[in-house]
């Protein structure tokens, strides 16, 4: 009898110690300024781990592993970083620049990219061990570096980017690893500061801040070019200041029309995707930084630059209308929908929390502590192309 | 003249900023420190929100970097004065609706001396 209970307790241990944990509802936060990333579930709205000793995380953002147990997380200081979510710990770290912006993670899942400011250019690790597998310096044909903006995966183990000062766009195909061939778009537009690929894994749009429109490549046609879309928008109209760059990562698509911020202009544009010309602009209160579509595409949520960063505002898609302007706290820095959008977060940096609102009823559901939160991003991630 | 650029103001332009452009921009009314309060507000607001294109650290990003080095061979009015004009052409906005004229002079000093706020 007495054995047989200890022989049940030690069972029920272990049963403990090992339990399994499925990483789809789990994500990370950036806890910007002391270089932390938080662990955090959303089935029920929780913290999980913190993680110490990322770097610079200014601006940082994350692509997830294939199998979803694994974060890279892009330092502004140039390191990369490979989290393990499950042991909420850094399963290994390298400092592969002196200034990087962002990056994205292969199709096969195998290939990370980093985009760097200092020195200009893409290096691309192996995911396993994190080893250095090719350099790709961005000198463009002004003969000089540029940096590095816009780093996306597309289809066929390649990457996408553009080069910020020489206004270029390059195609580089990593199906063998060791020796990228690279396609360069030349003469694209001035400035690029963002780009995105669509989540069928077909067109690189790149925005251009010194420049009217969008520089677009068909990446089933490569071949074909880049051409400028869009580019009647904003003609002649005075540019409003830009206190904080737009992001073009949130590719809102809705139908056959995708939402994006524009840029010197209080409004969300809206793009009919078959014909690349302007179906909408609706005008919001700021300039807009994200443009998040819900995922089922019926709602926008759009964040503002200063001095407008403590708003949120809720576009109805059908209506074409602003249905709630929300004031989650100070600073809204970013937010994420969970995988099928029954719920959003939100970071509110100054003041120190994590927001969850219910997408439907608009209320706030969980509010979670967070010291400076920045980028949330959960594993959902790692099964769409360009995210 | 005086505040209005004649030409875009780039860089190479901001490095000759000269001190008579300077009495006229800056016309003296006995210019006031921001107050402590003001201070720590601006000390943040150079970290945060001029650190998303310049890095929280101001070893630069989108934008220049703003270490004290870096801002070696532009005079602290010439910041200043890039700080409430901007750079058209540039991403680097125009701060004057948000920023007066002894702010950001405050910053500039802030940045060139490098201290305060660099984290
Ligand atoms: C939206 C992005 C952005 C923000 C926000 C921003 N800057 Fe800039 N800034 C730039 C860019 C880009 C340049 C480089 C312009 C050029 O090419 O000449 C620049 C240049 C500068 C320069 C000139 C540096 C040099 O070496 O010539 C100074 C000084 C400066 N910024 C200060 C600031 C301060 C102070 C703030 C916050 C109050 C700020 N910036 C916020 C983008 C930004």
């Amino acid at each position: 009898m007495r054995a047989s209970i200890l022989l049940a307790v030690t069972l029920l241990l272990s049963a403990c110690a090992a339990a399994p944990r499925a990483t789809g509802d789990l994500g990370v936060v950036v806890e910007r300024a002391d270089g932390r990333l938080l662990v955090v579930e959303h089935s029920g709205n929780t913290r999980l781990a913190s993680v110490e000793g990322l770097g610079d995380l200014s601006h940082a953002s994350v692509v997830f592993s294939r199998d979803e147990r694994f974060a890279f997380v892009f330092g502004r200081d140039g390191g990369l970083t490979k989290v393990d979510l499950l042991e909420g710990r850094i399963a290994g770290r390298v400092m592969q620049s002196g200034n990087s912006i962002g990056g994205a993670i292969s199709q096969d899942g195998r290939l990370v990219a980093v985009a760097n400011y200092t020195p200009g250019g893409v290096k691309v690790f192996d995911t396993a061990t994190l080893e250095l597998v090719a350099d790709i310096p961005a000198i463009g044909a002004d003969g000089k570096r540029s940096k590095v903006v816009g780093l996306e995966d597309a289809p066929g183990n390649r990457f996408a980017f553009s080069l910020y000062e020489a206004g270029e766009i390059w195609l580089a195909d990593l199906k063998q690893p060791q020796a990228p061939k690279i396609t360069r778009f030349p003469g694209i537009g001035k400035l690029p500061y963002d780009a995105l690929v669509t989540p069928d894994g077909r067109f690189y749009l790149a925005g251009l801040f010194g420049e009217d429109g969008i520089a677009l490549l068909d990446l089933w046609a490569p071949e074909k070019g880049v051409r400028r879309v869009l580019d009647a928008y904003g003609k002649g109209e005075q540019a409003l200041p830009v206190f904080k760059m737009p992001h073009l990562e949130g590719w809102a698509q809705a139908g056959n029309e995708a939402f994006l911020p524009a840029i010197g202009r209080h409004e969300v544009l809206g793009i009919d995707m078959g014909r690349w010309t302007e179906s909408a602009r609706i005008p919001v209160l700021g300039q807009p930084v994200f443009v998040m579509a819900r995922p089922d595409g019926r709602q926008l949520w759009v964040n503002f630059a200063l001095p407008h960063n403590d708003k949120v505002q809720v576009i109805d898609v059908p209506s074409r209308t602003v249905i709630a302007t929300l004031l989650p706290g100070k600073a809204i820095l970013h937010l994420e929908f969970t995988p099928r959008g029954e719920r959003v977060w939100l970071s509110a940096r100054d003041s120190d929390k994590l927001v969850v609102y219910d997408t439907e009823t608009l209320e706030v559901v969980a509010e979670l502590p967070a010291v400076k939160p920045s980028g949330i991003f959960f594993t959902a991630r790692a099964h769409t192309t360009g995210l | 003249m005086g505040r209005r650029a004649a030409k875009p103001l780039s860089r190479e332009w901001a490095k000759g900023f000269g001190a008579v452009l300077l009495v006229l921009f800056l016309s003296v009314p006995a210019f006031a420190d921001p107050g402590p309060a003001r201070r720590s507000e601006l000390t943040e607001l150079v970290a945060q929100d001029c650190g998303s294109c310049h890095g929280l650290t101001r070893a630069g990003g989108l934008g220049a970097p703003l270490t004290a080095a870096a801002l070696a061979d532009l005079s602290e009015e010439a910041v200043a004065y890039t700080i409430l004009e901007g750079r058209p052409g540039t991403p680097m906005p125009p701060w004057k609706s948000m920023l007066s004229e002894p702010e950001a002079v405050w910053i500039a000093r802030l940045l060139k001396e490098g201290h305060a706020g660099a984290r």
